[in-house]
């Protein structure tokens, strides 16, 4: 199959298209270095990066209004730029500085921003889902519009507590954007070795949950999918479900050799499929940018990403007392 | 400019590794993504890929090379008709992290200098008293908290038009209506995660479990997502919220319904811990845990729900938490409980009392904090301790307190701190198997006498 030449299409600017490239642009390069980073020691433990799947958030963000709320799971960098907290911050909390968005408390897999309505970076498979029908109730609870976004993976699809959360959710009717963000593996199962019915969001028709496949590689159709999702929980339709077929390019974690897939499959998505390679052939086949607009776009991606890891390793790690902070709130005297 | 490719880490433990395939040669371009050699560590054998842009001016490190170390240089990258400088002129990519050994944390006193012990009473001594059952005490804390503070709100099985499993949230519905006392379906962990998710979102649930039994289901949330989240946020949000429910044997009801989890809840940093014993207790301290900014776990006991206590009348009665309350004072034991096993505590240092024993009776009500000092002090003054509880003696509450004791007052100690708690079985449904299995007033009136040696 030759690669796909997706057409510009017109629900999109120009300004809108290019957008959509330098956001995509700065995830992946900022997950290059986060990985480069893990390789020199800088960053420890666990890293998932989201490598293959930016289409996904920042095709949602697009359809997203200030206010909003998301929250999602281990694999969160992508979310984090998407919604614009700043790369130094998450990079910074990588390597765990005091800089980083928890002050180095949390580490790649629990980061939070209040001022972006981020509410993390969940390690535990599938907690992330009641969590997040729990935002959207407290702001159906204090009468707004707003809709939260909550995302999971293709594995915390088949946790209990996904499917306690459809039922109380659609119960109450509550503003949530269920993402299944489906890349194909939960770590090294795949989906056909973990689930009997392939498709993951018709299973919200036992809730009466409607909800759509979506091709999570095209940036533009994950934006119109988002818009109807967000349509429906902001008219206090109740939920709605966006399986979002996408891919990842790297292991699950950093220590993940990737075994159970072949080299090919994954040369293959990316040829045929990348998101950014996508977007990049509209610009440039529709004559929305020049080869030199994108390369000028390029250099200020590398320069931020840079930027990012510089600061991640000259900010200092956390002062002993932080230890001993943030354990609880203080009560109001 | 020339880029260095260092071995990478590729395990959270790797420290070297094997070169085992170059899948570039020197003079290849190569692009960010594109893999460039594989690399065995300690678990497997990893694909490296680049993440520079270039030409490959070296191989440094050849393939088949065995341990070679984390951020050794293993080729180098130069840009179209640049010249390989030697490896390590390149300029350094980063030096490496400084590595700060983490101070040891201090022992068991991380806490400021002790405070001096608070003595002064609940509510002054002119204000009306009314007698007043646990059950209603608890209705009226969740109450009047409901009408101060719109953000809280009540929910959980039966909780709203049954009127609440054990009646504590009698009439709540009426007045407070569907949206703030909200029934749920049986999904103990579906619905305790999403209270905290509501909780983050800047509402104050109080989630009723129908038993901190079936909570378990729902732990996860308790500790990951409500106790932890302040701290892993860097302090930018957290949970305000109680999780509250029947906790501990009731009657009758067998293994699966009859666990008292205060141990295992008292050892959660991020979470607070509260076992309240009177109506006054269970109405003050609900108070203080609604307005808490913090997740607070707050053990009541089925057996206790009916039993009647004076409670003051007044606009506003809270007590604080990590004051514990002296129940009963005397000179020759410390006897040191919390929640039902005060009901044997305060029955034992009756019969005591008979024979000439003048124990002094310490109800913690709350364990996290929880308020060693008045325990300390006690114990100082007494030189003896015998700790009370229903639950099982292996990691028990008791233990934690004779462990504080130890350490902190050694010296004081004329007998080693015995620790009364129930049988280390699950418990049994037969009734004569069942008082057995749980604690009695003259076990504590046993221990008593041992350790005043009489």
């Amino acid at each position: 199959m030759p690669p796909k030449k997706a057409a510009a299409k017109p629900n999109v600017s120009a300004e809108e298209l290019l957008g959509h490239y330098r956001e995509m642009l700065l995830i992946r390069r900022f997950e290059e270095k986060a990985g480069q980073l893990y390789g020199m020691g800088l960053i420890g433990g666990f890293c998932h990066l989201y490598i293959g799947q930016e289409a996904v958030v920042v095709g949602l963000e697009a359809a997203a209004e200030e206010g909003d709320k998301r929250v999602t799971s281990y694999r969160d960098h992508g979310h984090m730029l998407a919604c614009g907290m700043d790369p130094k911050g998450i990079m910074a909390e990588l390597t765990g500085r005091e800089g980083g968005f928890s002050k180095g408390k949390g580490g790649s897999m629990h980061m939070f921003s209040k001022e972006k309505h981020f509410y993390g970076g969940h390690g535990i498979v599938g907690a992330q889902v009641p969590l997040g029908a729990g935002l959207a109730f407290s702001d159906k609870y204090k009468g707004n519009d707003r809709v939260t976004f909550t995302y999971f993976g293709d594995g915390a699809a088949n946790q209990g507590q996904v499917y306690e959360t459809y039922n109380m959710a659609e119960l109450w009717d509550l503003p949530v954007v269920f993402v299944i963000e489906n890349n194909g593996y939960a770590m090294g199962t795949s989906v056909v070795r973990s689930t009997k019915s392939p498709s993951l969001w018709e299973r919200g028709a036992a809730y009466g949950i409607e909800g759509e496949e979506v091709d999570g590689m095209d940036v533009l159709a994950v934006k119109a999918a988002g818009e109807r999702a967000v349509a429906h929980c902001r008219a206090g339709k109740g939920p709605y479900i966006l399986e979002v077929k996408t891919y990842r390019y790297r292991g699950h974690s950093m220590s993940d050799p990737a075994k159970y897939r072949t080299r090919e499959e994954v040369q293959k998505m990316r040829d045929e499929r990348d998101p950014i390679e996508q977007v990049r052939d509209m610009l440039l086949t529709g004559k929305h940018a020049t080869e030199d607009d994108l390369k000028a776009i390029d250099k200020e991606i590398k320069a931020i990403v840079n930027d990012a890891a510089e600061f991640s390793k000259e900010s200092p790690e956390p002062a002993l007392e932080e230890l001993w902070t943030d354990i609880y709130a203080e009560v109001e005297a | 400019m020339a880029t260095e490719i260092l071995m990478p880490a590729l395990s959270p433990t790797m420290e070297e590794g094997t070169l085992a395939k170059w899948l570039v040669k020197e003079g290849d371009t190569v692009s960010s993504g594109d893999i460039m050699a594989e690399i065995e560590t300690d678990k497997a054998t990893m694909e490296f890929e680049a993440v520079d842009e270039g030409i490959v001016g070296k191989i440094v490190v050849a393939e088949g090379t065995e341990g070679v170390k984390v951020n050794d240089v293993i080729a180098i990258l130069v840009e179209e008709g640049e010249a390989v400088p030697e490896a390590g002129a390149a300029p350094a990519p980063a030096a490496a992290p400084a590595a700060a050994a983490p101070q040891a944390a201090p022992a068991v006193a991380a806490a400021p200098a002790a405070p001096a012990v608070d003595t002064t009473p609940d509510w002054p001594a002119d204000v009306e008293v009314k007698s007043t059952t646990v059950r209603e005490a608890l209705r009226d804390a969740m109450a009047e908290e409901m009408r101060r503070d719109e953000d809280v709100f009540l929910m959980g099985e039966e909780v709203a038009e049954y009127q609440g499993a054990y009646k504590i949230s009698q009439g709540l519905l009426d007045e407070f209506g569907a949206k703030r006392v909200i029934d749920t379906p049986i999904t103990e962990h579906g619905f305790a995660g999403i209270a905290t998710g509501a909780a983050f979102g800047g509402l104050k649930p109080i989630v009723e479990f129908m038993t901190f039994n079936f909570a378990m289901q729902a732990i996860d949330h308790l500790i990951n997502s409500a106790a932890k989240t302040l701290y892993m946020s860097g302090g930018q949000m957290g949970a305000p919220m109680v999780f509250r429910g029947p906790n501990g044997a009731a009657a009758r009801v067998g293994a699966q319904h009859s666990q008292d989890y205060a141990a295992w809840y008292m050892q959660i940093p991020g979470l607070k811990v509260v076992m309240p014993y009177s109506a006054a207790d269970a109405k003050g301290l609900m108070k203080t845990a609604i307005r808490d900014p913090n997740p607070v776990i707050f053990l009541e006991n089925e057996i206790m729900y009916g039993k009647s206590f004076d409670v003051p009348v007044m606009d506003d009665f809270t007590i604080p938490f990590g004051k514990a309350k002296i129940e009963r004072t005397g000179n020759d034991v410390t006897i040191v409980s919390f929640g039902i096993g005060m009901t044997y505590a305060l029955a034992a240092a009756e019969k005591l009392a008979e024979e000439g024993i003048n124990a002094e009776v310490i109800n913690l009500r709350t364990l996290r904090p929880m308020d060693t000092e008045t325990i300390l002090a006690s114990v100082r003054k007494t030189n003896r301790c015998v700790t009370v509880e229903e639950g099982w003696p292996q990691g028990s509450v008791g233990g934690y307190i004779s462990g504080v004791i130890m350490q902190e007052a050694f010296d004081y100690l004329d007998a080693p701190v015995i620790t009364c708690t129930g049988k280390d079985v699950p418990m049994p449904y037969a009734a004569n198997l069942e008082k057995h299995a749980l604690l009695t007033a003259d076990e504590v009136v046993d221990a008593c006498k041992k350790v005043t040696y009489r």
